[in-house]
Parts: structure tokens; C-alpha cells; sequence
């Protein structure tokens, strides 16, 4: 007993100690490589392709940060996470940067102490159900048997929606997304919750999505996006504004086909900034001149990233809706690069 | 007064705390004490540094708070707005359940695998010693995810139940077998005063008197055959004697059954039990009876061959040997073993998240944790009340091996 106490201290305070160690660009800059968490599979956020190389649009953030900090889009160690693990991994100093569907809310950021630097995707809860059980809204679903991913935001979405409808549900606590597929197809639960997103990407990869129906029901708000620790805001900045500019680059109308040529120079002054051609804002980051340049040919602006991986054109087909540019009604808004 | 044969007065010099063997060994221990009491220090008041910079403290206080998530077994009452003290105490009962079911399953396996080890008939010997070596040398964890795999996927969804032509039916209407879990009719009391938790205590101290009813019976039989040589036959009074009672009572109170039916998504009414309890506990039990089996046999081969043989020769045939002989003296070997079996079940119970079993790991070491962030104290608390579960076993089964281990006079 003596012994698992000592160890139980020493791994506490080891993980406290990583806690507190700051200047992470200096750690990864001597590391050579960001060691980013993302899912444990979820196609078209993070999961690794045919070939073992890790696709989506929540990877697309780690290797933009990559690309600016370090030069490397490919410089990038993915550290799969589930919703249970993902704090821990961050806090503990494993990963250097968490880009994985994570819904920001007040208690993760002051009480867990953590850094949100923006938000890459604008959700909420929804359900899904197979057509053949004829349910068309989610106050249907009384007596349900409800599979749910375990420390996630939807667990305790789900708890206040059925207790303020009155209608009660049977929880099927779930690690990964990768568990819950199976069960819910073989029908151990009528339903599977989690963020709509999560919902279009999970239903892509069924044998048949067309059997399945995601109800009209949005229960939550989710602003989805990438964390840091608290306490180092150098490095939080550099996430930060790597988001920022992969926004602003769709705003502005720069692209990875045509950067290389806005590279050189252009009449505007906000996209000189950006690029690096005017101004020091690289510097003022700790990074050099081009470390916007590098994180928008990486994976391509916001646009181009979320058109690959998640868009209309893809399997799982979202709509940009809350997702579009301020200028096209929709909520994305970079603050000005100067 | 001193006389010659006095020792000289002691003089106690420094050196002779490493010198002298008669304290040589203090002097290290305490050496050693020292040193991990300084380790200790220097773990503890780094922890509480590294807190310190990372703006963390050590509070308990979230125990008070609303938990906000549902559990789907409690045995308690237990909902989203009670505190995560409470769903810490709800996985604690769902530790417990586990536990004790699967304690109870792995030592009726354990004990007939064991003997059926050592059986004469080599197809039974050898189909028991295959189970053992295949159950003990594949990890628990690989056995409650295949268990309840097979589970999920082979028997039947309550949507296959539904329909003018469904896949699957009840079986005698009474009982369904789903992928979900069983549902079992329910006894329940229609008279009032019964209807609460009343009947059953009831029932109880009926089955307590019954039992002692049977041995005052048994005592009295005893005695007749001590004095007259002639054991009066009484097994129909002893029926009697447990049945009537119980009957009678159950009568008064109004037993009736809630049948479970399928009422939307799904059977409802009736006991349910949940697939993940049943994988879960199943798993635990056969996995735990193949290293009892083994201590079962290892008892039973202890005791030497000589009182078999003696037993045989006064004429006593080889059930009575085993049972009267045998096991007696084997016990004394088994138990010390089987405690720590008892041990390690309830300890590997603790991989029920892997199904979704809300136990103790589940409420307050996985979404408590998670979501109030309280790692350490979530850590320290779960620890606390293992131990407890551990000791309490340990001390309970310590009381029944002091009362079976050899007496010495
Ligand atoms: N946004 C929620 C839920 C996040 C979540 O768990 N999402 C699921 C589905 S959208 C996921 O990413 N699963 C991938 C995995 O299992 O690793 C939160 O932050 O708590």
C-alpha cells in the first residue's frame, strides 16, 4: 500500500510539474515536432487515412500551427485522445496543442484552466435514429436508450434536455466513437447524441447513412475549437493568431493557389501584413516573416480545409451555415491583422 | 548495594549506534524512516508548488455540487441534480453488486471445476483443465469486451421483437432475452401495508424463522437417533417447515408479478438486468473461478492420501469422505488464497467502463472527474474507498478462516 501511495504522489506531482512548465515553443521548437492531440477517429475531424497519414479538419489546425512554428506541415506527433483523456493529456505537458471537437464553456476554461484560442467550428447537440423506429423529434424519445460518449459536454447536455422535457432515457456511457458505432447499429441503443458534426461524420462511414435520420433538434450550443494550457500566453498567441490567419486568408480572398504569388507583394495592406511582406507582425510572436505564408499553404485557408474535409463536396456534407465568413452571414470574424 | 557479580555500568558512546549490533538495525531503520518521511515532503510540497503555479488547489468541495449526468443503474435514488457525492455513492453500490454476485458465481465455478479437476475420468479432467488454462492466461479486460460482444451481438434487439412477424419472442412470455439486457417478471404486493418495503422484510424474518424452525427439527432428530439409534424421518416436515409459512404469508400479502412488455423502445416493467452487469459480472467470475479452481485442487491434493484410505477403511462411502474428511482439512488450505481471489475480482472490477458499467471507476473516477477537473482529489477519494472495500473483505473472510483454520488446544 505504501508503495502504490508513493506512486500515486509521484505520478500526481509529476503531472503537476508539467503542468507548470511554460515557454512551450521553446519545447517544441527543441523537440522538432508538435505533439498534437486530436480524436481517436472520427473521419473528416482526425483519423488517419489508407496510408496511415492523418486527414481532417481538426488535423488541418495542428499542421498549420506545425507549418508556422516549425516550417514542417508534417512535423506534427498526433496523440489520439478520448473525451475523457484529452484534459489530462493537456495538462500534463503530452501534447502541446488540443484539436479535438472540444466544446468551450466557462468551467473548462476558468476552473480546468484552459486556453480556448478560437473556435474552428460552430455546433450543437443533435441525435440520431434509424428511420425504421418512425421518430421525428427528439420529444419522442421517451424511454430511449441513448449511447453517449463519457466526458463530454453531451452527457450533461442530454441529462438537462430530458429532465426539462420530463421524459426519461436510458444512458449507455460509451468511450470513443469507434465503440458506439457498433452498438448503435446493432441496435443495443436506438439513438446515438453527440455533436451534429460528429453525427454527419459518423453517419458517412455507415454501410447505408440513407437508413439513418439526424432530428431537428439542436439541444446545445458547441463552439467547437483548439486549447492550450493556461498560464503560457506566448504560446497560446501563436495558436491563436495561426487560427486567425487561416480565417482571415478565406476573408481576404488568399489562397494555396494563389499565396505564393499574394507572397510577393500586393497593394493591400492588410493582406502584406499577413504575408509578411509589411510590418513585423511575425516578430512580435516570436516567429519570423512567413509563418502565416507556411500555415495557409499547409492545408489551405479555413475555406479551402473545411471544403476538403468536412464540406458540401465531401461524404459527409456540411453546410458552412453558422460556418461562413461574417461578410456571408455567418459567424466566422477574424479580428484585424495589423 | 552492588555486589561483584554486577555488570560494570553501562557507558553508551556514539559510535556504538553503528558499532554495536544491539543497535546497529535501529540506527538504519531510522536512517530509512527518515528518508521516506523526506521523500515524502519533498513529493507532497512539490505537488502542492506545482498546484500553486498552475492556479490549482486541493478541494473537495465539489462533492456538494450538482452532478449533472445520469447513471442508468442505481440501486439508490440517484438524478442529474443530485450531488457527485452521491453518484460516487451509487458507483460504490455498483462496485459492490459486482462484487458480491460475481464473488459468489466465481467460487460455485471455482469449486466444482476444481474437484472435477482431480475426477478419475480423464475426458472430465482434462475438459476442466483446459478451461482453466485458457481463462486464467488471457488477460480479464480481453474477456468482458468478447463476452459482451457475443452478448450484444447475439441475442436478439427489442426491435426484433416488434412487428406482426417479429425475429424473436418471449420465452413462456415471461422472460425476455435482449441484447440489452434481461427482463424478468417481478414479485411484487398488492396489499397495502405490503406494498413498500414491508412485505419483504416480511418475508425475511419468515425464511429466518423457518431456518430456525428446520434446525430445531434436525437438533431433535439428532437427539432421537443418539437415544434410540433410529433417525426419524422428517424431510416432509422440514418442507413443511420452510414452504407453509412462506406460502401463507405471500398469500396474505397478495403476490402478484409485473410481466415485462415491450412499451415503446423498450421492455418495460419487471426486473431488468443490464447487459453490461451480466457481461461484466459473468466475465469477472469465470475468469477468477480458473485460479480458484486451482486453489481448490491444491487444497484438496494437501491432504495426504492416508486419510482417504483411513476414512475408506471405516467404511465410509467416497462422497461422505470428500465431504466429511476432505474438505474440512482442504478449507484451511483454500481460504487464505481465496481471500485474495475475492481481493483481486473486486479490484478488476474497476474495468467495467470498458462496457459502460457505471461502478465506482465509472461515476466518481470517470465523469466526475472529467467533468469537475478535480483529478487528484477524485484519485485520492477513489483510493480511499477501494481500500476500504478491501479491507472490509479481507477482515470478513479473516473472521471465517479464523473459525475453519486448525484449533490448536
Ligand atoms: N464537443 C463535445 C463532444 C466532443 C466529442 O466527444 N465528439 C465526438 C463525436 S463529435 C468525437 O470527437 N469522437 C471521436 C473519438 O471518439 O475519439 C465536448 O467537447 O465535450
Amino acid at each position: 500500500m505504501k508503495t502504490t501511495l508513493m506512486l500515486g504522489a509521484m505520478t500526481v506531482a509529476g503531472l503537476a510539474a508539467g503542468a507548470a512548465a511554460a515557454a512551450t515553443l521553446d519545447d517544441v521548437k527543441a523537440r522538432g515536432k508538435l505533439n498534437c492531440g486530436v480524436t481517436t477517429g472520427l473521419v473528416g475531424f482526425a483519423a488517419p487515412d489508407a496510408d496511415g497519414e492523418w486527414q481532417g479538419f481538426d488535423v488541418g489546425v495542428c499542421r498549420a500551427v506545425a507549418a508556422a512554428v516549425l516550417g514542417d506541415a508534417s512535423a506534427v506527433e498526433f496523440v489520439p485522445t478520448t473525451g475523457k483523456t484529452r484534459f489530462t493529456a493537456l495538462a500534463s505537458g503530452e501534447i502541446d496543442l488540443l484539436a479535438r471537437n472540444t466544446t468551450w464553456t466557462f468551467s473548462r476554461d476558468v476552473d480546468l484552466k484552459f486556453e480556448f484560442v478560437g473556435i474552428n467550428y460552430y455546433d450543437g447537440q443533435g441525435f440520431m435514429v434509424p428511420k425504421e423506429l418512425g421518430v421525428s423529434s427528439a420529444k419522442e424519445l421517451d424511454g430511449a436508450t441513448v449511447c453517449i460518449q463519457t466526458g463530454t459536454t453531451t452527457e450533461l447536455n442530454l441529462a438537462d434536455f430530458f429532465r426539462t422535457n420530463n421524459i426519461s432515457y436510458e444512458p449507455v456511457p460509451i468511450e470513443t466513437n469507434a465503440e458506439a458505432q457498433p452498438l448503435y447499429l446493432e441496435g443495443a441503443c436506438d439513438v446515438y447524441t453527440t455533436d451534429a458534426s460528429g453525427l454527419a461524420a459518423t453517419r458517412a462511414a455507415f454501410e447505408n447513412p440513407g437508413d439513418h435520420v439526424v432530428l431537428p433538434e439542436i439541444i446545445s450550443k458547441e463552439p467547437l475549437g483548439p486549447l492550450v494550457r493556461h498560464g503560457d500566453n506566448d504560446w497560446g498567441d501563436i495558436a491563436r493568431w495561426t487560427l486567425n490567419a487561416l480565417i482571415a486568408a478565406e476573408e481576404l480572398g488568399v489562397t494555396s493557389a494563389n499565396i505564393d504569388e499574394l507572397a510577393a507583394g500586393t497593394n493591400n495592406p492588410e493582406i502584406n501584413r499577413l504575408l509578411g511582406t509589411e510590418g513585423t507582425l511575425g516578430e512580435m510572436l516570436g516567429l519570423d516573416a512567413q509563418w502565416a505564408v507556411r500555415a495557409i499553404k499547409a492545408g489551405g485557408n479555413y475555406g479551402e480545409l473545411f471544403e476538403k474535409n468536412i464540406g458540401e463536396n465531401t461524404p459527409i456534407g456540411l453546410a458552412r451555415g453558422l460556418n461562413a465568413q461574417w461578410t456571408d452571414g455567418g459567424l466566422l470574424y477574424s479580428p484585424p491583422f495589423r | 548495594m552492588s555486589t561483584l557479580s554486577d555488570p560494570p555500568a553501562e557507558s553508551f558512546q556514539l559510535s556504538q549506534l553503528l558499532n554495536d549490533t544491539r543497535y546497529r538495525s535501529y540506527t538504519f531503520q531510522f536512517i530509512a524512516l527518515i528518508l521516506l518521511i523526506l521523500a515524502m515532503a519533498w513529493l507532497g510540497y512539490n505537488l502542492a508548488q506545482n498546484l500553486a503555479a498552475a492556479g490549482l488547489n486541493i478541494s473537495y468541495e465539489f462533492l456538494g455540487e450538482p452532478a449533472g449526468y445520469d447513471i442508468n443503474q442505481r440501486l439508490i435514488e440517484y438524478d442529474s441534480q443530485s450531488t457527485h457525492w452521491r453518484a460516487a455513492i451509487v458507483g460504490v453500490l455498483n462496485t459492490l453488486l459486482v462484487a458480491v454476485l460475481g464473488c459468489f458465481m466465481a467460487t460455485v465455478i471455482g469449486v466444482v471445476v476444481g474437484v472435477l479437476r482431480l475426477s478419475k475420468n480423464w475426458l472430465v479432467s482434462k475438459i476442466m483443465a483446459i478451461y482453466v488454462e485458457i481463462f486464467r492466461n488471457v488477460p480479464v479486460l480481453i474477456w468482458i469486451l468478447i463476452i459482451m460482444a457475443v452478448f450484444v451481438a447475439i441475442l436478439p434487439q427489442p426491435r426484433d421483437f416488434r412487428g406482426d412477424d417479429p425475429a424473436a419472442s418471449m420465452v413462456l412470455d415471461l422472460f425476455a432475452f435482449t441484447g440489452r439486457g434481461f427482463y424478468l417478471p417481478r414479485p411484487y404486493f398488492t396489499v397495502e401495508w405490503a406494498s413498500g418495503g414491508t412485505g419483504w422484510l416480511v418475508v425475511l424474518a419468515v425464511l429466518v424463522g423457518s431456518f430456525f424452525g428446520a434446525r430445531a427439527l434436525a437438533k431433535w432428530a439428532t437427539a432421537t437417533q443418539e437415544a434410540t439409534g433410529q433417525r426419524p424421518t422428517t424431510w416432509y416436515f422440514t418442507l413443511g417447515i420452510w414452504f407453509v409459512p412462506l406460502a401463507f404469508v405471500l398469500l396474505v400479502m397478495g403476490l402478484a408479478w409485473d410481466i415485462p412488455a415491450l412499451k415503446g423502445f423498450n421492455f418495460q416493467g419487471g426486473i431488468f438486468m443490464r447487459n453490461s452487469l451480466i457481461a461484466l459480472t459473468f466475465a469477472l467470475a469465470i475468469y477468477t473461478a480458473a485460479f480458484i479452481a486451482e486453489n481448490v485442487r491444491a487444497g484438496i491434493l494437501a491432504i495426504s492420501k492416508g486419510q482417504t484410505e483411513a476414512a475408506a477403511s471405516l467404511g465410509l462411502r467416497p462422497n461422505r469422505i470428500m465431504n466429511l474428511v476432505i474438505l474440512p482439512q482442504a478449507l484451511r488450505v483454500i481460504i487464505p488464497p481465496l481471500i485474495s481471489q475475492y481481493l483481486n475480482l473486486t479490484k478488476n472490477s474497476s474495468l467495467a467502463i470498458a462496457v459502460g458499467y457505471m461502478d465506482l471507476t465509472g461515476t466518481l473516477g470517470g465523469i466526475t472527474l472529467n467533468q469537475t477537473g478535480r483529478a487528484i482529489e477524485a484519485v485520492l477519494l477513489l483510493m480511499l474507498f477501494y481500500l476500504t472495500i478491501s479491507l472490509s473483505i479481507s477482515f470478513i473472510m479473516n473472521i471465517y478462516n479464523n473459525s475453519v483454520k486448525l484449533k490448536e488446544r
